[in-house]
């Protein structure tokens, strides 16, 4: 998908076919017995990769335009998605959606608000449910995994089972389940139900990072000069494991999304639409979808965009940051 | 080998054992507590007072955790108020099951042939348009929500042009033999080819929909782990001993590269699961997904509370079984 080669060396062909791929195998050989270029940074090395990388640069572009758009959107909204200007339009029986007409360019849904204001302001509660999800996620599974790989022991046995069993659950199911557990469904509901499912990814993760990292040389040698126990792992362990953290953070937005439109889709999502969010919307269009398809494509065209953004940018940042991936 | 089956078997008995205790823990939590959960919210003072002195929940907790495991294993689960009412919660899982299973079964049949020789041709033609192609078109199982994938093949093909039925396991109109509860081989084993072509015209769309989860993630799997492989010392050697190149694609690369596939496979039958609640939702597909969304929507706890435990416990079972034939496929795993 991306040239996995470094840019300090030229770049060998990449091979084709069968016997072209034996020849470059041979070249980078001996290219790998000459000596080594300068040590780079691994973060100063990935991103020099990332600049040139149109996978990177198409995903973050899809991000940024998102994030930006959830800011500005209340101000570009033509219309307050929760006022009804086309309510008289609306015919329960023989047309309940209105079409498009001149100032709504995209109609309007079943309650005669205008669809293109909710779809742009939906935008902001995406990212929200998106963001929110993830964070809680991020930090529960630090914690988390910070206990086990620091402490190890009995406590690594026990978070690890508990980690474990949660993984275990298939991760809709968890949320569904996590989600009954309410009495009212909000979109708190959504957010922490889909939290939940991604604790233990990020603790499994950290958890094996620091664990790796127990033996290494920077962790003996500061332990050896007298540092602290909580200082080693905070300063010394935690910040050298968080690189794939983060990334898998930027995917994980992606499914957080995805997910909350799944949820939403099942009815468990927030009931109050006034603020439009998109998993709401496409739930909401479900009685309408046979004869107004689009109430329901709009917005799912737009989780695509935005989790195709968030997947592809994850994926370069991964590959990047990956050391076998250096030359 | 059985030493290896053995401990797992050990390990798996302890996941169980905290897996029994969250889903104590989260029934305990669930609003109205669990005698809502059994009987209902609907249900008289006199018979929650009984259920409550049956239940023991005057009694200390961790015998209230024993005597939930007691009724668990005995597959007490309580009675159904909203999905079928009356009908005993564990009867109404071994009835959907087959259902899902067959739906499950299909999406594989669909997505594994298709997905690890795509994978295995992407790695070889790194860089190439068939690589790139499949790339995007996995990328899209992985952005695009299962259950509009799911209304968009519906919407297509079983509504504007009608080649598939909109929904259910078999036209009502067919006078079918019930064997196993899995429609197709039913027809099969009784002859009676009407019944088993018309379950499988019901399952095509459903099944191509959930195939699109495990397609995107075998693909990618196959891919890294081929392009991993070809990179090994000993595809080298085998190319420097001049053996050919069907040789070195099946027993050097295919053989080893399809380990941490197989560990993949096993891990999709949870979202399998979890994708089987959307797609079965879309095309009303009576099987324990169905019957889960219903659950959770008419707060049916006894349902959902065997549904939760039996997916998570096909789930570890599973994953049980993917373990031991990893430590068939590669003999490193057993000494560990």
């Amino acid at each position: 998908m991306t040239d996995q080669h470094g840019t300090e060396t030229p770049a060998p062909q990449r091979g084709r076919s069968y016997g072209e791929r034996r020849k470059q195998r041979i070249d980078d050989l001996a290219a790998a017995s000459v000596d080594e270029a300068p040590g780079v940074s691994l973060y100063a090395s990935a991103w020099r990769r990332l600049r040139r990388n149109p996978v990177f640069l198409i995903g973050a572009g899809i991000t940024l335009l998102f994030v930006i758009l959830a800011v500005i959107s209340p101000w570009l909204a033509p219309w307050d998605p929760a006022a009804t200007p086309l309510l008289d339009k609306v015919r329960p029986q023989s047309n309940p959606v209105p079409g498009p007409e001149p100032g709504h360019p995209l109609g309007g849904d079943d309650r005669g608000r205008d669809l293109l204001s909710r779809l742009l302001v939906g935008s902001q509660q995406t990212l929200i449910v998106g963001v929110m999800a993830t964070l809680l996620g991020f930090f529960g599974g630090i914690t988390l995994g910070t206990l086990a790989g620091a402490l190890g022991g009995w406590i690594d046995s026990v978070v690890m089972r508990i980690v474990d069993v949660l993984l275990s659950i298939p991760s809709l199911l968890l949320a569904i389940s996590i989600a009954a557990l309410s009495q009212k469904p909000s979109q708190w509901t959504v957010i922490v139900a889909i939290a939940v499912t991604q604790v233990p990814i990020f603790a499994r993760l950290l958890r094996g990072s620091l664990l790796g990292q127990r033996v290494s040389d920077h962790v003996l040698a500061a332990r050896a000069l007298g540092v602290k126990p909580g200082a080693v792992v905070f300063r010394h362990m935690v910040p050298n494991s968080l690189g794939p953290v983060i990334v898998q953070a930027t995917l994980v937005l992606a499914t957080s999304i995805i997910d909350a439109a799944a949820l939403s889709f099942l009815g468990l999502g927030n009931s109050d639409d006034r603020k439009p969010e998109w998993g709401q919307m496409l739930g909401r269009a479900q009685p309408f979808i046979y004869d107004n398809p689009h109430l329901a494509i709009y917005p799912a065209a737009c989780i695509i965009v935005v989790a195709l953004g968030f997947t592809l940018m994850g994926e370069s940042l991964r590959e990047a940051l990956d050391p076998k991936s250096r030359r | 080998m059985l030493r290896f089956i053995i401990r797992r078997l050990f390990q798996m008995v302890g996941v169980v054992l905290v897996l029994s205790f969250l889903l104590f823990m989260w029934l305990r939590s669930l609003p109205g507590g669990p005698v809502s959960a059994i009987l209902g919210e609907r249900a008289t003072a006199s018979r929650r007072q009984a259920l409550e002195a049956a239940l023991g929940l005057d009694q200390p907790i961790f015998v209230q955790y024993l005597k939930f495991l007691q009724r668990a294993i005995q597959g007490e689960f309580g009675i159904s108020t909203q999905v079928l009412p009356g009908t005993d919660a564990l009867e109404i899982f071994l009835m959907r099951l087959p259902a899902t299973i067959e739906l499950s079964f299909f999406a594989m049949l669909i997505a594994i042939p298709l997905a690890i020789p795509l994978g295995y041709f992407a790695a070889r033609r790194r860089g190439s348009a068939l690589d790139n192609t499949s790339i995007v078109v996995s990328l899209l199982g992985v952005a695009v929500p299962v259950f509009f994938t799911a209304f968009l093949l519906k919407y297509f093909f079983a509504i504007k042009w009608p080649i598939f039925p909109v929904s259910g396991r078999q036209s009502g109109d067919i006078d079918a033999t019930r064997v196993t509860g899995f429609f197709v081989l039913d027809g099969i084993l009784t002859r009676e080819w009407d019944a088993a072509w018309d379950a499988l015209m019901h399952l095509a769309l459903p099944a191509i929909a959930l195939a699109t989860i495990p397609f995107a993630v075998i693909f990618r799997i196959t891919r890294a782990s081929v392009l991993d492989v070809l990179d090994e010392d000993y595809v080298r050697t085998a190319e420097a001993k001049g053996l050919t190149l069907r040789v070195i694609r099946s027993r050097h690369v295919l053989r080893n590269a399809m380990l941490p596939v197989t560990t993949i496979i096993g891990l999709q039958v949870g979202a399998l699961l979890g994708g089987a609640v959307l797609t079965e939702t879309v095309f009303s597909f009576p099987g324990i997904g169905q019957a889960l969304a219903e659950a959770f929507r008419d707060k049916d706890y006894a349902v959902l509370q065997v549904l939760i435990m039996a997916a998570a416990a096909i789930f570890v079972l599973v994953n049980l079984l993917v373990d031991i034939s990893y430590a068939l496929i590669d003999p490193r795993v057993r000494a560990r």
